[in-house]
This record gives structure tokens, C-alpha cells and sequence, in this order.
């Protein structure tokens, strides 16, 4: 297959970046969508020009490392998909394909595709846990959960902090990203009691590092790669009072 | 010969950690504001070292390649954590465990690390949970466990397909909290790229800001290597794409011995290559082999057919025919090299790469019968899902194909039992150490190594070394430091502007892992490895002339991150095909072809090669060092899983 990919290239944060077209050929269907991008790079390095910047790590689509805009969508029009686990058999050939970074005034764009998610880590830092020492832990049976719960707060420990929610939403907001993890710990006996206190401090945070508020659009469940649902917000905010 | 000590205890061996922590000296609480400890890497043993650490008041400065500690490879894993609670009261014990893993690392670890190992298991379970990991559960509220290859009873906890995500998350949380309290000050996108030796003792890093570019020095009383293993050397693994040996290897040219490093293990389970230009391999959880069946076509002529047409009795379950007692869970060297053998013998299934089809069927088909399709979504659908993401195929209704791939590294830096390595002051932890699974790893094991060493071996050991030595203060002016940094400056120099600059890393590190899995992969031949050693040389020479690396080093340049990376990792190429033509015997993972039975199984050689092989660093030719391990517990048998 042949692609004609607009490439967003910026040379820092500090300067204005734009798209550059590239053509590519002979890409397999069951090639990913970062390995067609290893080949465009390839080809850059032979024409002595500098690489495409992106992040990725696993490529399979746990670590969250990975995160393009394609075609005005966060990891591509499939859902429940990371970047990585996009493969060309979805697209048609001679696609024209647009390739940008998240876009989001709290993930500044460091280079070309890559953002600087920090804001994440701090919002987590503020209280994304649960205070115990190593050492002080009760025998894992004596607190009983049950099967339902566990398994509710396991759908909201999915997330893997690409932030999808975040490049997709109107408002540039972490809500979903914030209110998995508050739920996740909410939902487990072992969470519960700083239940109030973790949800301010990291909604404060996450106002702090400069995310909007949500405004319901919902967009951000509909692109999350770990289907990561609505309810979190709501059960945050019932938290939150 | 050997001057390695690996400071083992004496007396009974469940007496032995005991009584070693009442021996290792203490920090007072007051003192360990005092003492500044440098952690590399993020993973599993080093998030839960950062935490621990600094929760006991220590000042720590952690570092990472990843945008985010949370990104760290430990988070690919899928199946689980052992832990000997015998919740299900099927016999096991941290006895049991201690011998499995002695046994399944057919005998070459040490019996008082593994003891130890097994000792503290059953603690990671409670830390995890008190945490909120979200581990199975039943609908009693109890925790779940299932069996996992190579064992007989069922200790393995899991939270669906991703307990090392979840373990990750739990780990990155507790060190996040530290970061808050300002005991710890953590530096994603920064790669460590040298120790700073100074009077023989490990005393900094110099690294390089990846976004920047920089290079700056950081200085403190210890340093610890927590940087995972090395399978990426064999260019297609199972490995996250970042992951490299660059810290170890550096610490090895710096005095670390470097043991096993020809133990590599490759995973049974992992979907085989479609093509030439992919980039990974990715694994399916071994935990799919406690209810899928393994099989591959009776008939040559049936390879090419689909599955569904190929009838009962022409499917060859070759596993349960070989192996009934553990058929389908068989250590994980048996079931690769069994199912290389059977693809070799041209029973394969799948495209056809290089005139061979490489993938052999595992089939959920009567599970899915006995237990229901629900069941077996609720235990496995996210598994089933990854795969047909990659594949377009559905595994509830066509088997799934699967091949081995490169996935663990058992070998890595030797430490003692205090998990020092030679080099004074410089430890290491998790998957970049030797330490506990011998020549071959049992499932769900390595998140419980990388976990009892963060946060239960590592924090008390490394107390005892601060308590027990003196830190005179050291600047950045001093000579070793400066000598460090310009060292590093001049190797980065060197692979901006090669003489004849013409390929990329990628190039160079395809060309090396063609050579380890040609020759230093499944199964190994001494004319095979003394031909890769050679052919490794000139490697290393072509590398340094041409490499070509595009755009500028003051700048965020994935390029140069990869050269650097591919640099180590052809040197550590040629020491693995050292280690394995070293040992002339078979033993776990490492399977000389002149040392298997007509069978196809290890001959171990005790008499001989009972012992550690640990290299050290020289410039013309690494020296081997032996430890030789004593087994005064258990009595080394043949392993035996038919």
C-alpha cells in the first residue's frame, strides 16, 4: 500500500512547528502504524534529514507511552486502540493520513509528536495512592472485597495515562483521567478512608496544571484505548459533594 | 580460581535471611536524611525501592528513560504473581516454592537467594493489596489463584491479563508519594550512561536529559541498577522497544562482573513474526496454557489447510504425548524448543518466512466446551482481544497461532546475597541482576524477584553498607567525575560523526539479532557460537565506522538514543555467545545441541559446570570467574516433567 502522511514537525517548544508531507511506499496491511513511521524514519536517516520524534515503548498497548492525533482522531478512528496496536490493514490504500501530537496547553509539545505529559505525575503525586508503608500490610485475606467491586475497581485501574481523554476533549480536561484513579481507590475498603481528601487534592492539582473543566461532552470516553467509563466521573463527583 | 563471595549465611535455611538481618547494621532514623541513594530505573524493583526508601527517611534521586515511571517494561507483564500462601490448600509451602524455582532454574542459582525469595512472597501479596492492587477475586471476596507453567499447584494471583500494569501502578503510587514529601526527586526522559567510580566504590552517574540533550553528573553514597534485562539484544523480543542493557554494561566495563549472560530465555507463547519489517514480538500469557491445547497437524500436507478442516485424529497434541504428567505446562525451555523442533521437522503452521512456516496452534476450543464461552472471556478476554487486534483472527473460534521469542534475560550483573554487585557500592535488583532463577525462569516470577528486592531485600542491605562505611564528600570538580563526563561526551562525539557514516541503528541491530538467534537462541552449537563471535567483531568495527546517526546531539534525538543502545548491546552480544560456548553442557534455557538426548532434553553436567559464570571486564578478552553453588538442601536431579 502507499500512504501521503502530513507529518506535524516542530522543532521545540519554543518555536512554531508545521505539517510536512511525506509519501511512503509498499506498507503491509499487517504492519502497525508505528512500525510504517520505524520505515519513514528509515528513509529519513538515508536522506540524511532528522527523525520523526515520537514516544512509544511496548507496542502493545499497555505502557501509554504512544499517542498520535491521526486524522483528527487520538489513536486513530478505531476504537479502543492504541496507537500502536493500529495496524494499515484498517486503512484503505493511498490514504491520505494527518499525523499530530496531543494538543493541550498542560502537555506542551517537545518535539514533532512528542509531548511532555508530566502534568500526569503530579496530578498522581498529589495524592493518587494509598498512604501504607512497606511492611505495615494485613494479611491479604482479612479484608474481604467482593467480586463485583474488585472487578469495577479494576476497569477504572486500567487506564494507562496516555492522555487520549485529554487531547480529545474540548476543554483540554483530565477528568477522566483523574476520576479512574479516584474511583479505582474509592471502590477497594483499602482506599476508602482517604477517599475525600485524594479527590480534592487531585482535582485541585489537576486545576493547578492548567486542564479544563469537563463540560460532559463525553468524547473522552469514546477515544479511551481501555474503554475507561463515564460512571468514574460521576462517582467522583458524588465524592466530591 | 574463584574470589567471589557471595556472602551467603550459614545454618538452617529458613533461619538464614533471619538471622542476616539481625547481622546487617542500621541507619538511625535521624542519620538517613544523611545519605543520598542514585536509583536507576523504574520498573518494579526500583519503584518499590524508591518508595521504601524513602518512606525510611532516605534522600533518593530515581531516574528514567520513559516520559513516566509508570511507562517501565514491568507493566507488559500479563499472567501474575506467585506467592506461596497456600490459600488453596494444595500442598504448597515456601519450601515447595524455593524447590521449584530451584528446580525449574535446573540448578544453577544459589539455594539461599531462591529460599529467601520464597520466604518473602507471601509479604508482596499483602503490601499489593493494602495498596489497591485489584487482584481476582472470588465471589466469597477471597483471592483467586490459578497454576502456572512448571508447577503443580495453583499460588499465582492475578488481576485479569495485567498484573504487572497493576503491580506497576501500585509501586509507581507508593514512590509517587515520596516525590510529594520530597524524599524523592525523580527524572524521567534521563538516561544514565556511566558510573562514577571513585577509590573503587560506585558513587554517581553521569546522564543525558534525552529532551535536552544535556549531560549532567549526579553524586551520592551508593547506586543502584534496577534497568530490566536484555532480550532486546536479540532485535525482535518480546521487550518494550526501549529497554537495553546500556546501565549494566557500562557497570560491567567498570568492574561489575557480568554472570550467565548466556542464559535468555525464550517464551513459548507469543505470536509468531508475520514479515520483515516488524518491529516487536508480543506475548501471549503463559496463563493461556493452563486451558488451551497445544497441537500441531499429523500431516505435512495439512499445514496449509485452516484448522477447522484438519480432523481430530490428524491433530498431533505433541505436549500431552511427550510430556503427560505436565503435558501443556511444561517449564517454558521444554515447550520452546519442543515446538521449534516441531516446526523444524516441517509440522508448522502460518506464513511462510524464509521457506518455514514458524507457529504451532493453541486451541481453546474444548475449554470454551467444558467451561463456557463466558468463563473463558472472564478469565482470558482481554488476552483473546490483544490477539485479534494484531492478528484479525478470533481465538474463540480458530485457534491461535503461537511461536517462541526472546523474553527474559536470567543472566545479568552478579551480586552477592546483599545483592552488591563487585563493584563496591553498586547493587543491582529486578531482571538486571543473576540472582534467583538460575538458568531458566518459572512463570510469574520475576514481578515477585523484582518486587522482594525493592522492598524487602534492598532497603535493609543497602542500610547496612551506609552503616558499615564512610562517604568522604566528593564534588563535581573531582577528577573521576570529570573523567567520566568526558568520556561520555567523546563516545556520543564518536557516533555523531563516524568516519563513513552510512547505516542506522537499525540496521546494525537487525544484523545482531540475526546472529543471536542464529546461533545464541534456542539451542546453541560450539562451531555455530565461535563463528557468531567472530562475525560479532567485525560487527562491532562496521559499527563504529558507519553509523549514522541524523540531526544534532544537543537536542531530543531518538536516533543517537538508539545507537548508543545498539552499541552495548553488540558487545554484550559477544560475551553471551562467550558464556554459552563456555558451557559445555545443557542446562534450562541454555541448550547445546552436543548436550541433549536423543530426546531433545538437557544433560546437564554437575560434575563440571556447577557453577555461576561470572565475566569481568577486561579490554582485550573478559575473564571468567566461577562460583560454584552448593546444594546442601536439595539434591540436583535430572528434570524430569514427563
Amino acid at each position: 500500500m502507499i500512504f501521503t502522511l502530513h507529518i506535524w514537525r516542530q522543532k521545540s517548544p519554543q518555536v512554531e512547528g508545521n505539517f510536512s508531507t511525506y509519501t511512503i511506499n509498499d506498507i503491509d496491511g499487517d504492519t502497525s502504524f508505528l512500525e510504517m513511521l520505524d520505515q519513514l524514519n528509515e528513509q529519513l536517516i538515508h536522506q540524511d534529514e532528522d527523525c520523526i520524534v515520537f514516544d512509544y515503548d511496548c507496542r502493545e498497548g499497555i505502557c501509554g507511552a504512544c499517542s498520535l492525533v491521526i486524522n483528527g482522531y487520538p489513536h486513530g478512528e478505531k476504537t479502543a486502540t492504541t496507537t500502536c496496536q493500529l495496524y494499515m490493514r484498517e486503512y484503505k490504500n493511498e490514504t491520505e493520513l494527518w499525523i499530530e501530537p496531543w494538543r493541550a496547553s498542560s502537555f506542551p509539545v517537545l518535539k514533532d509528536l512528542t509531548v511532555d505529559r508530566s502534568a500526569f505525575d503530579r496530578i498522581i503525586q498529589s495524592g493518587g495512592y494509598v498512604s501504607v508503608h512497606t511492611g505495615s500490610a494485613p494479611e491479604a485475606n482479612n479484608i474481604l472485597v467482593k467480586k463485583n467491586t474488585a472487578d469495577e475497581a479494576f476497569s477504572a485501574a486500567e487506564c494507562i495515562g496516555c492522555g487520549a481523554c485529554v487531547a480529545v476533549c474540548p476543554n483540554a480536561s483530565a477528568t477522566l483521567f483523574v476520576a479512574a484513579k479516584i474511583s479505582h481507590l474509592d471502590l477497594l475498603p483499602q482506599g476508602k478512608i482517604e477517599t475525600t481528601e485524594r479527590a480534592h487534592n487531585m482535582t485541585q492539582q489537576m486545576e493547578v496544571e492548567g486542564f479544563g473543566s469537563c463540560s460532559n461532552h463525553r468524547h473522552c470516553e469514546r477515544v479511551c484505548p481501555k474503554g475507561i467509563s463515564l460512571q468514574n466521573i460521576t462517582r467522583m463527583n458524588n465524592i466530591l459533594g | 580460581m574463584s574470589i567471589l563471595n557471595a556472602k551467603e549465611p550459614i545454618g538452617p535455611l529458613e533461619m538464614r535471611w533471619k538471622k542476616h538481618l539481625f547481622d546487617l547494621a542500621l541507619v538511625a532514623p535521624q542519620n538517613r536524611n544523611k545519605h543520598k541513594i542514585i536509583v536507576i530505573g523504574t520498573g518494579l524493583a526500583g519503584a518499590s525501592l524508591c518508595a521504601t526508601l524513602g518512606e525510611a527517611g532516605y534522600r533518593v534521586s530515581s531516574f528514567c528513560f520513559q516520559d513516566s515511571p509508570r511507562r517501565a517494561h514491568s507493566i507488559a507483564a500479563q499472567g501474575g504473581i506467585n506467592a506461596t500462601k497456600n490459600y488453596q490448600n494444595d500442598g504448597d509451602s515456601v519450601w515447595r516454592l524455593f524447590y521449584d524455582t530451584i528446580k525449574g532454574g535446573d540448578f544453577r542459582a544459589r539455594e539461599s537467594n531462591v529460599y529467601r525469595l520464597a520466604e518473602l512472597s507471601a509479604n508482596i501479596i499483602d503490601q499489593a493489596v493494602a495498596q489497591g492492587v485489584p487482584f481476582a477475586r472470588e465471589y466469597s471476596g477471597y483471592l483467586v489463584n490459578r497454576s502456572f507453567g512448571g508447577t503443580q499447584v495453583s499460588r499465582t494471583f492475578y488481576a485479569r491479563g495485567q498484573t504487572g500494569q497493576q503491580l506497576l501502578l501500585g509501586a509507581y503510587g507508593a514512590m509517587s508519594r515520596q516525590v510529594e514529601s520530597g524524599q524523592v526527586t525523580h527524572h524521567s526522559r534521563t538516561e544514565m550512561l556511566e558510573i562514577i567510580t571513585i577509590d573503587s566504590k560506585a558513587r554517581g552517574v553521569v546522564v543525558r536529559d534525552l529532551v535536552s540533550g544535556e549531560l549532567s553528573t549526579h553524586l551520592a553514597d551508593c547506586v543502584v541498577l534496577c534497568t530490566g534485562g536484555y532480550s532486546n539484544a536479540y532485535y525482535l523480543s518480546t521487550n518494550a522497544k526501549g529497554c537495553n542493557t546500556s546501565a549494566t554494561w557500562r557497570a560491567f566495563k567498570q568492574g561489575a562482573y557480568f554472570a550467565n549472560p548466556g542464559f535468555t530465555q525464550i517464551h513459548p507463547t507469543c505470536i509468531p513474526p508475520t514479515g520483515e519489517n516488524q518491529s516487536k514480538l508480543t506475548l501471549m500469557s503463559e496463563s493461556l496454557r493452563n486451558d488451551g491445547r497445544i497441537w500441531a497437524p499429523k500431516n505435512k500436507a495439512d499445514c496449509e489447510k485452516n484448522p477447522k478442516d484438519i480432523k481430530e485424529e490428524d491433530r498431533d497434541y505433541f505436549l500431552e504425548r511427550m510430556y503427560p504428567a505436565f503435558s501443556n505446562l511444561v517449564p517454558r525451555d521444554v515447550a520452546s524448543r519442543t515446538v521449534k523442533y516441531i516446526c523444524d521437522e516441517g509440522y508448522g503452521v502460518g506464513v511462510k518466512i524464509h521457506n518455514q512456516r514458524l507457529g504451532v496452534y493453541l486451541d481453546f476450543s474444548n475449554v470454551i466446551e467444558k467451561i463456557g464461552l463466558e468463563a473463558v472471556e472472564e478469565k482470558y478476554g482481554n488476552l483473546f482481544e490483544m490477539y485479534e487486534r494484531i492478528t484479525d483472527e478470533n481465538p474463540y473460534e480458530t485457534p491461535m497461532k503461537i511461536y517462541p521469542a526472546p523474553h527474559y534475560s536470567m543472566g545479568g550483573l552478579w551480586v552477592d546475597y546483599n545483592l552488591m554487585t563487585t563493584l563496591d557500592g553498586l547493587f543491582a535488583a529486578g531482571e538486571a541482576n543473576f540472582s534467583d532463577h538460575g538458568a531458566n525462569r518459572l512463570g510469574a516470577s520475576a514481578l515477585m524477584q523484582g518486587l522482594a528486592d525493592g522492598y524487602f531485600i534492598l532497603p535493609q542491605t543497602i542500610a547496612n553498607y551506609l552503616a558499615r562505611n564512610t562517604f568522604d564528600d566528593i564534588d563535581e570538580n573531582h577528577d573521576q567525575v570529570q573523567a567520566a563526563l568526558s568520556s561520555v561526551k567523546n563516545r556520543i562525539d564518536q557516533l555523531m560523526q563516524a568516519p563513513d557514516a552510512q547505516h542506522s541503528p537499525e540496521y546494525f541491530h537487525q544484523k545482531l539479532g540475526k546472529v543471536l538467534w542464529e546461533s545464541c537462541g534456542m539451542s546453541r552449537e560450539k562451531g555455530k557460537l565461535e563463528q557468531a563471535i567472530v562475525e560479532l567483531n567485525d560487527l562491532k568495527r562496521e559499527f563504529w565506522q558507519k553509523i549514522k546517526v541524523t540531526g544534532i546531539d544537543k537536542d531530543l534525538n531518538q536516533t543517537l538514543e538508539r545507537a548508543g543502545r545498539v552499541a552495548d548491546f553488540i558487545e554484550l552480544g559477544e560475551l553471551m555467545c562467550k558464556d554459552a560456548l563456555k558451557r559445555e553442557e545443557s542446562c534450562g534455557a541454555h541448550a547445546r545441541e552436543e548436550y541433549l538426548s536423543s530426546a531433545g532434553e538437557a544433560k546437564r553436567d554437575d560434575e563440571n559446570f556447577s557453577f555461576v559464570s561470572a565475566w569481568e571486564y577486561h579490554k582485550e578478552s573478559a575473564k571468567l570467574h566461577e562460583e560454584h553453588l552448593h546444594f546442601e538442601f536439595i539434591k540436583p536431579t535430572v528434570r524430569n516433567y514427563k
